[in-house]
Order: C-alpha cells, then structure tokens, then sequence
C-alpha cells in the first residue's frame, strides 16, 4: 500500500462507500422521494405490481452476475428467453411441468454452445455470446414460424398472475428461491468459490489445477437456464409467445443491475445482494419516472447515467487501492 | 571495424548521465551510453538492472529524470517515440509489432505507400519494391501474403526491413534470436553485418553469450542501474562478464553464510521425482532431472537459459514436444496442471502477482483455492476444515495478516509468498518446484522462506530452486544444475558447490570440474 494523503484518504473513503452502499442509498432516496409525492405508490397493489415486474431482470442479473465474476459477459440472455417463449406453446399440451424442464434443457443447450466457445475454443465471451443473442433468436423466430400464439394453459398463467394467498406472486417466490439459490452457490459451495477464482485471476486458477474450463462452460449453462426460467414467466405474464420481442435488450438490463450493485465487470466478485438491489433500483427509477408522467426515453437516458456513475465509481475505487 | 581511425565519427547515438526514477526507485543512475556508426555494441545486465529502462529511454519511450541525449554531437530530445523514429531510431523487439493480418509490402511501406498520379496507392510498385528490399536480406516471399502466416524469423526479418528502410541509422535489438531457427539467427547476423558495413549502428541486446561474442564488439554491461563496465568484448573473458553482470568478483569467493540456509543432507532413498528428456523447440533441450526426497536441487543458469521453462514442464504447465516427467515411478500426464498436482509436483510461479495470488480474494481463499475439493462434503464447502488447514498454516508459516478474512493484495510480498506456500503444503506434496521464491520480499521475509526450504526438505519434500541470486542456489542447494541456452551445461555437487564453480559453470565450462565441453560445439 501506497502512502495516501489524509484528503486522498477521506476521498477513498467516500468512495469505498457508495461503491458498497451507493444503491441502497439511492434506493433510499428514490423510495422516500415516492412516498413524498407519488400516489397511490404505497399501496399494496403498486408496490406488488413493482415487484412482479422486476422478476424476469432480477432471474437474468442473477446468471449474469455469474458470468461476469468470470470476467465473462452474456449478451444471449434475451435470445434464450425468446427460444423458451417459442418452444412453450408446442410442448404445453404435455402440461406445466414437462413444458418447463423441456425450455429449460433447450436453454441450458444454448448455454453449453456459448460456453464451449468461450472455455474451451476460446472466443471472447462478448463475441460467442452476441453470435448467440442473434442466433438464438433467429432459431426461436423459426420455431414459431414468426407467429405471436396466445397461451391460455391455466397452470402457467398462474405463474405469472396469480398470488399464493393473494399476498405473494408466484413469480416472486420463485425469484426469492433462486436469489437464496444462487447466494449459496456462490459463498458455500466449491464451484462458486473457484468460479470467482477464475475471474480474480485466471492464470492463477488454472497454475493451482482447478478444472477452469469445466467451471467456465457451467457457468454459461447456468446463466441460460435462469434467462429460461425468465422466458417462462415473462410468457405466462403475457399469457402469450412472442419470441420476437420477449427479453429485448434485457441483456443490457441485467447487466446494468449487476454493475450498479457492486459486481465488477473485471471479475472476481459476485454480489448477490447486489444484484437484487440493482434491479429494484432500475424497477424503481422507471416506475417513478412514469408515475410521474416523464417519456420512457428519459428513463432509459437515466439508465445511461445510473451505469456510468456505477462504473466510474469503481473505477475510483480501483485507483484508490 | 570498418571505421577508419584517421577521423572518429561522432556518437550516432550517446545518453549523458541519464537517471530515471519511477516511483522512488531508481532504474537508472547518471547512466553514460554512446554508439557511433558502424558499431555493434552489447547491453548487458540480469533482471532489473536497467537494460529495458535505457532502451526506452533512448526510444523516447520515457524520459530521462535527469540527463539528455545527443545525436553526432548535437543535445536531442525525444519526446515521444515518433520523435526517435524520425531521428534514425530504430527497435526490433523480440514479439514483432508489426501488423499481423496485413501483408508483408503494406506492413514495409505502412505510412509512406507509393502512390500514382491520382494519389491512390500503387499496388504494382509497392510490392515490386518490398520484393527487391526483401531480396537485399536474401529473403524471397510472396509480399502480398499476410505477414502472420510466414515464420516468426521472417517476420522480424521484415520488421527489419522495414525500420532499416526508414533511414534508420540506429538498430536496437531486444532479444532478436529468442523465437529463430538456426538458419534463421545465420541470415540474421550476416544481415547485421551487412547493415553495419552501411554504417548503421547495432546495440544488441541478448542472454545468449555465444551471440554476444559473436556479433558484438564492444559490451556496456549494466547493474542496479549502473554501468558497471564498457570496454571491448575481446578483452573480456565469459566468466569475468558474468561476475560484472552478477556484481560478483571471480576471486575465491568465502562462504559468506548470508542467506538462512544451512547444511541439508540428502537422503540415500531412490528419486522421488525423475524427468527425462525435457524438449520444447526454442526452450529447453534434452533435460534430465531427478531429486530424492529431502534433496534440495538448485538450477542455475543465467536468465533465458530456460530455468522456468524446465519447472514449468515438470508442473505440467508448459507443453512439452518431447520427454516423460515420473514421480515414485509413475509417469505424470504431460502438459495438465491437475495431473502434476494429483501426482504431488507443485509450484510455485516466479510472478507471484500475476501468476499466484488471486488479489481479490481473502487469505483463507487463497491458501485453500487448491486444496477447495477437498475441504468439500460434496462440493458444499466446509467453512470449519477450511479454518482448520488455513489456522495451521497461517501459525507454522508465520503469516502476518490481520485474520484470515483480509485481502491478500494487502499483505507485504513475503507474506503473499507464505500464502502461496502454504496453498501448496495443503495438497501434501512430494515435489516442491520454486522459481524465484525470495525475489521481491524484504530481508526478514526472506530469511524465513529460506529457512523454511530447509525445513521442509527435512520433513522429505523432494525440492527443486530456481534464483538468480547466487548465494541462494549454491547455499540452499546440496546439488546444482546448470542450464544454458536451454540444455543442462554442467552439474555440480559435494564441495564444488560454490560460488567460483558455478560462476565459472555459468560462462561455459571452462574451470568447472566435470563439466561438458560440447557447449562451445553448438
């Protein structure tokens, strides 16, 4: 460590800080600020709405925020829930649960091509998967036939409409199941603790033997499995497929969930709790932007300065260490 | 040579008492270098000694804290590395930067193509021109090939070309013949005749020694950022060159005891580790190594005389075109770090911060990245075996961290190193292969990793280490081998284990008892 003036000192400090806590503050923030003057924002039904809508970002983030503690990136999230969106109606005659593991095998597939270019031929991972996010598309338009069908099997519009006890959607549940799922696999297991190994330092995991392309290639399957899981719910809230425009540039979402929360993109880290909290925060500044009648293009125009913020702010950080 | 004495020309190229300071630390101190047209002149020095810090300050790269440059005479600055080039400044570094996927004539006339009347680039003269240039370095390609689909030799051949054709008047040469063939390094060096017959200027800058004498005239041969001596290279003799380069002198030499070592005594047991025939083209060739267990086998060897490359083919890191690594008599799956470890062959890297630590992460995490399955119930981690290993090993290797919860990218180099140790020790090995493990830790530090080589040779560990510094292999090691340009040069053991031996082993044989004479024969 290098000697740091006292004003250098306090300045790291600051920043350490909002690169810790920066979202919850600006959570803090946004929800006072709705509750001074949005109505209707602290009904139950509102807040709910909220939280449903933010379901299918937070799955994707999750995957993301894998991919990216490997130093890695997934632009195909959006395709593979396009894909799922397409296989849904031809296989849900068979019901929810065949349907389900069918859209996730499909998904995990797309996972496995994206992770054997990246592990094991070596393509840049922003390359393998953006080869896959226009593919993958491509691939969900011709299992449609390009048609939009509605979908009206009541068990998986239950999964997206209905609540349990008309308190907690099921969507939301299932969220909180793979939040709580992912966290474990990220601090208690083996997998998660070499996973964050490969993107601390690649050369260092592979020179202490752990098995670097095997973690990488799961690791892609994983992330695809969840964007399925996305592509179901967000199918069974629309009650429709549309794999031509379900999980549009939901990537860029997700990404930016993972990098306001923590979550370098140079690897090694992974913050779960982060991750949660980054995409409340995106749900939360959309919602507060429409509510009070701001056009969408400024919210995405926020988006745009919330990520540049995030990242010069662990950027900062980077250099005060 | 070729110039007449009657009129001696200026220095092309001359740096007055440069210093350069990065950080504190001094890479050059009032450094004096001239070069005059014609010349051939050899920089020489081991790591750190500031050969690459000059280099760049004569190519504008950095400049100089103090001190300037001149040019036949005349104080020049070169604030950028443009300013060089356009001064006659030329370097050929040993990866070509050169343009890969453009062809040969595009990547010679880059900047400066040929044009016809209506300015667009005339194709036809261009590679006409880079055939007849290419022809004057009796080189003969399809110009209008991509530069990365011919032979690295080739490629720097045109790297040459092409700086030699921009009025080049100086040529640095960093490592030339590193990547070469044979054949290759010939039409090198008849080039470089050619060119200095041209009256152009040559520092050359290699680890080969046979080259040096070869090519050179003259020899600046710096240390600590200092040059320690200049004078004509046919009045220095190998060993004598070493020992400026190592700051050693050549005269018995007492042991001094400086390092923690003590006395190890091997054991009688058969070899724990034995490789055979260890061959990657351009690297090593042929090398035998076996140790018993409890030996500690000390490989010297000047730098780029394939030291690392032989730990990295023993830990499977490295592939190998030829040779079996076995262990207890059981062959090791070449080329896989898992199957070397799951052997018992470890190692620790030379650049612990790129290669070793992962920064990010905890000292418990590092200590147990390797050893995580096993502290696994079914891939679940266990948080109390992995205190339990982390706790033994951060008491018996002293480990100074706040606890086993703070980053290791904030702990000094010598405790870094014990927790790559200790990462190591975790798997229980049979061999321990060290590169460099005192380089860049403080004296206390070093004292301890020193003392701790020992104790674990006592406890059976079978060692094999690689340092530059010299006292370290001769008084941690029971046995040395010497390596030179990548072949095993001599082997000294018993009392011939000092520091006269292997200085002389080092330059080539002569003095070394037992050692080869066949080097000079390559």
């Amino acid at each position: 460590m290098s000697e740091v003036t006292v004003r250098g000192v306090s300045r790291a400090t600051i920043l350490v800080f909002f690169q810790r806590y920066g979202v919850y503050v600006a959570i803090a923030i946004l929800l006072l600020f709705n509750i001074a003057f949005t109505q209707n924002f602290v009904q139950f039904d509102n807040l709910r709405t909220q939280l449903v809508q933010v379901v299918p970002v937070l799955i994707i983030a999750l995957g993301m925020a894998l991919v990216i503690g490997t130093e890695g990136i997934d632009l195909s999230v959006g395709a593979v829930m396009a894909l799922a969106a397409a296989i849904i109606p031809l296989y849900i005659g068979y019901g929810l649960g065949p349907v389900v593991v069918i859209v996730i095998v499909g998904g995990v597939a797309i996972g496995a091509l994206n992770g054997t270019m990246v592990a094991i031929i070596g393509v840049q991972p922003i390359v393998a998967t953006l080869s896959l996010m226009v593919a993958g598309r491509g691939i969900a338009l011709l299992i449609a036939n390009e048609q939009l069908k509605s979908v009206v099997d009541p068990s998986l519009l239950a999964v997206g409409r209905d609540s349990i006890g008309g308190v907690l959607p099921y969507s939301v549940l299932i969220a909180v199941m793979l939040v709580v799922g992912v966290a474990l696999l990220v601090n208690r297991t083996t997998f998660g603790k070499q996973l964050i190994a490969i993107g601390g330092s690649r050369r260092a995991a592979e020179l202490s033997g752990l098995p670097v392309k095997r973690i990488l290639l799961f690791t892609y399957m994983i992330s695809a499995g969840l964007a399925s899981v996305a592509g179901i719910i967000g199918t069974a809230r629309l009650g429709a497929s549309v794999p031509s425009t379900l999980g549009n540039l939901i990537e860029l979402s997700a990404i930016t969930a993972v990098v306001i929360g923590g979550t370098p993109l140079s690897g090694g880290q992974v913050k779960v709790g982060g991750v949660v909290a980054g995409a409340l925060l995106l749900q939360l500044i959309s919602a507060t932007l429409i509510s009070h009648n701001v056009p969408d293009a400024y919210s995405q125009i926020t988006q745009a300065i919330i990520i540049l913020l995030a990242v010069y702010i662990q950027r900062g950080r980077a250099v005060a260490r | 040579m070729s110039q007449s004495r009657l009129d001696v020309p200026l220095p092309v190229l001359e740096a007055r008492e440069v210093t350069k300071k990065f950080a504190g630390v001094t890479a050059l101190n009032s450094v004096d270098f001239a070069i005059r047209p014609g010349e051939s002149v050899a920089l020489m020095g081991e790591n750190g000694a500031g050969k690459s810090t000059l280099i760049k300050v004569l190519t504008g790269v950095y400049q100089p804290d103090a001190g300037r440059l001149a040019q036949d005479g005349e104080a020049v600055t070169f604030a950028r590395p443009m300013d060089a080039q356009r001064a006659g400044v030329s370097t050929i570094y040993q990866e070509v930067n050169l343009i890969p996927l453009m062809s040969v004539a595009q990547n010679i006339f880059l900047g400066r193509e040929p044009t016809n009347r209506i300015g667009l680039i005339d194709y036809k003269r261009m590679y006409a021109d880079a055939r007849t240039l290419l022809a004057n370095y009796g080189i003969t390609v399809d110009v209008r090939r991509p530069l990365r689909s011919l032979a690295l030799g080739i490629q720097q051949m045109v790297a040459l070309a092409r700086a030699v054709s921009i009025n080049a008047r100086v040529v640095i040469m960093d490592e030339p013949t590193s990547s070469l063939e044979v054949r290759e390094v010939e039409t090198l060096f008849s080039v470089i005749a050619m060119l200095r017959e041209q009256g152009i200027a040559i520092v050359y800058v290699s680890h080969r020694m046979d080259e040096i004498y070869r090519v050179c005239e003259r020899v600046v041969v710096l240390r600590d950022g200092r040059v320690v001596h200049v004078g004509a290279l046919s009045e220095l003799p190998r060993v004598d060159l070493i020992a400026l380069m190592l700051g050693r002198s050549t005269e018995k030499i007492e042991r001094t005891g400086v390092t923690a070592f003590t006395e190890t005594s091997a054991s009688d047991a058969p070899a724990v580790l034995v490789a055979r025939d260890l061959t990657r083209r351009h690297q090593i060739d042929g090398i035998d190594v076996s140790i018993r267990p409890g030996e500690v086998v000390g490989l010297g060897g000047l730098l780029g005389s394939g030291r690392s490359e032989t730990l990295k083919g023993l830990a499977g890191v490295m592939q190998l075109d030829r040779g079996q690594v076995s262990v207890d008599g059981k062959v090791v799956r070449a080329g896989s770090v898992p199957a070397a470890i799951r052997a018992g062959i470890v190692m620790l890297p030379e650049d612990r911060k790129a290669e070793g630590i992962v920064p990010n992460l905890s000292v418990r995490d590092n200590i147990v990245l390797a050893a995580l399955p096993r502290l696994s119930n079914k891939g679940i981690s266990s948080r109390a075996k992995q205190d339990a290993v982390v706790d033994v090993f951060m008491r018996r290797l002293h480990i100074k961290a706040s606890g086993p919860d703070q980053p290791v990218s904030e702990l000094s180099g010598g405790n870094q190193q014990k927790v790559m140790i200790a990462r190591w020790l975790a798997m229980s090995p049979k061999v321990l292969l060290l590169d460099e493990p005192t380089r860049g830790i403080d004296v206390g530090a070093k004292a301890e990793v020193q003392a701790l080589i020992d104790e674990l040779a006592a406890e059976g560990l079978a060692i094999l280490l690689v340092s530059s510094e010299i006292e370290e292999v001769v008084e941690g090691s029971s046995r040395v081998i010497v390596l030179r340009d990548g072949a095993i040069g001599a082997e000294l053991s018993g009392p011939d284990v000092d520091e006269e031996h292997l200085l002389a082993a080092l330059a080539g044989g002569a003095g070394a008892d037992g050692a080869p004479e066949s080097e000079d024969a390559r």
